[in-house]
């Protein structure tokens, strides 16, 4: 049987990644170049500066990758791109680059959600089996997604407000810690004691929605509260107290979610994955239950090209093709 | 030898493939329309009808910039991917210069601009020598109305060329009177095919090190140093 080989592009925020797949479980080669360090000083990602990186790092990334896999051209059957959702003016980087690439050699074009592409990263570490659930949390995600097949995705969860990865960042900036403050949260709230009981939105009885935006609001306020009465709140023992409230709700919706739909599988998707509170907390949920609880490793949490790769290789079996008109999509939807 | 030539920098959206120096075809639109969904069918219409497979290209030239930020970005993306999967040189003109040559036949300095919002034109200079336009001032972003009273001290005539002109021809009235030649709409409209010829007396480029010429700084940039700077002078 003949190798499929997929190559990936993703520029849908801060990083340029270009990667080849094997038969959509292998990784060829995988080239992520960060912009995370030009960002810093601006305490976010700046959507322009972000496209101004991108378009300066694209071939160079392209030929890194493929230099790496050392394949030639013939090898690889498609190329595949992150349409949406993201930075539009970020988007366009990859999706034109990738437009251009297909064009010049003659290679079909296939456009992938970035959520699917963060599912399918677990893929490069074990084979799906279905029914499962995805758990996907990142800055601008927080997502419970069931897939009963390859390439669908049913929503049955999403945040109504900010993303967990938004109202980390937010706190974080509450407690003066650098971009990005996810993993200095995660650090602190391990040297601290959940001394607050910070409210959890756990909505309606049946809905596996999310909202994180009444908790961001009560830790700025209680930090405000403490400095106008003169008390000092321990920093790490906020962290601990807000990160356990946000874990204690991913977790367990995420449990209840899985036991409904009787899923053989759940994964954990996005850059927030690589929190180790969620991780423990899942991992201390799941353990008196028989499914397997998938978390992909550190490198392929965050934005990668392999995960865009590997989810168009599916795109890619299943007949699914872009045609030149294909455009960025900031707000595409994941079906 | 075949050169494809690019411009999504500013409205128009101009593709042209040239056989050495001769034009064998050229789209060009002048519409409010998306270049990013625009642009490859558009690549690929033309080569299809003139029958060039990719693999025939020899040269790419694109425009550059000054213009819209993104539209500069889309043009250079698939300028510099096609350069570099086909391993042909690429060669970026600035979309002034490319402009400047709609008045490329005439012995006058020429002027062409584009609005930068807020009073602000990107623009510069250019003179023809020997059949070939030398600029004769750095491009810049700058007060178009401080631009034209320097100007207006050469006492020379000036040929006028911006796809804005509309928006400025007021101004230009103002500040030169007689001195201010402004032709005929058609010639304020960039066309891929002048940026092909310009290329054709540049040098190729180091294809990853192409970049925009923007003539700004990003907005959060020009803050953040003015910021450095204000903390330095305490
Ligand atoms: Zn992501």
């Amino acid at each position: 049987m003949k190798e499929t080989y997929i190559l990936g592009i993703e520029t849908s925020c801060d990083e340029t990644a270009v990667a080849i797949i094997k038969n959509g479980k292998e990784i060829v080669s995988n080239v992520v170049a960060s912009q995370i360090e030009s960002h810093k000083r601006f305490g976010g990602v700046v959507p322009e500066i972000a496209s101004r990186h991108h378009v300066e790092q694209i071939t160079l990334v392209l030929e890194e990758a493929f230099t790496n896999s050392k394949l030639i051209w013939d090898d690889i059957d498609a190329i595949a791109v992150t349409e949406g959702p993201g930075l539009v003016g970020a988007l366009l980087i990859g999706v034109n680059a990738a437009k251009a690439l297909a064009f010049a050699k003659d290679k079909p074009l296939v456009g992938v959600h970035h959520i699917a592409g963060h599912i399918y990263a677990n893929r490069l570490e074990k084979e799906f089996e279905f029914p499962l659930l995805a758990l996907i949390v990142s800055g601008g995600h927080t997502e419970l997604v069931l897939m009963r097949e390859h390439g669908k995705y049913e929503v049955i969860g999403e945040t109504r407000d900010d993303a967990a990865g938004e109202a980390y960042d937010k706190v974080a900036r509450m407690l003066e810690l650098p971009y990005p403050g996810g993993p200095h949260i995660d650090r602190l709230a391990h040297e601290g004691e959940i001394t607050i009981d910070f409210p959890r939105a756990w909505l309606e009885e049946d809905s596996y929605d999310f909202s994180f935006s009444g908790l961001k609001s009560a830790v700025i306020n209680k930090i405000h509260n403490a400095k106008q009465k003169g008390e000092t709140l321990k920093p790490e023992d906020i962290a601990a107290s807000f990160q356990a409230s946000v874990i204690d709700v991913l977790a367990t919706k995420t449990l209840k979610a899985a036991r409904q739909y009787q899923v053989k599988q759940v994964i954990v998707a996005g850059g927030v994955a690589a929190n180790k509170g969620l991780r423990a907390e899942l991992e201390s949920k799941f353990a008196d239950t028989d499914i397997p609880l998938l978390i992909p490793p550190l490198s392929l949490c965050t934005d990668n090209a392999a995960m865009i790769a590997a989810a168009g290789t599916i795109n890619f079996e299943q007949g699914k093709r872009s045609d030149l008109t294909l455009n960025a999509n900031p707000s595409l939807i994941l079906r | 030898m075949y050169t494809l030539a690019i411009d999504t920098s500013n409205q128009v959206l101009g593709v042209a493939i040239l056989k050495d120096k001769e034009v064998v075809g050229e789209i060009v639109t002048n519409i409010v329309k998306n270049h990013s969904v625009r642009l490859m069918p558009a690549i690929d219409y033309l080569m299809k009808e003139v029958n060039i497979k990719p693999s025939e290209l020899d040269k790419i030239v694109v425009a550059k910039g000054p213009g819209s930020y993104t539209g500069v970005r889309i043009g250079l993306t698939t300028a510099k991917t096609l350069a570099w999967s086909l391993n042909i040189p690429i060669i970026g003109v600035s979309s002034l210069e490319g402009l400047a040559y709609r008045a490329s036949f005439s012995n006058k300095i020429i002027c062409p601009f584009f609005d930068a919002r807020r009073g602000l034109v990107y623009t510069s200079l250019f003179v023809t020598k020997e059949n070939r336009l030398v600029g004769i001032k750095e491009e810049q972003n700058t007060l178009f109305a401080d631009w034209l009273e320097r100007l207006a001290t050469l006492n020379e005539e000036v040929i006028f060329l911006s796809p804005d002109m509309d928006k400025h021809i007021g101004l230009i009235r103002d500040k030169m009177g007689e001195l201010a030649i402004i032709p005929d709409q058609a010639l304020h409209i960039a066309k891929p095919t002048d940026l092909a010829i310009a290329a054709s007396y540049k040098e190729a480029e180091e294809t990853h090190l192409l970049t925009p010429n923007y003539l700004r700084l990003a907005e959060a940039e020009a803050n953040w140093l003015k910021t450095q700077k204000d903390k330095q002078n305490g």
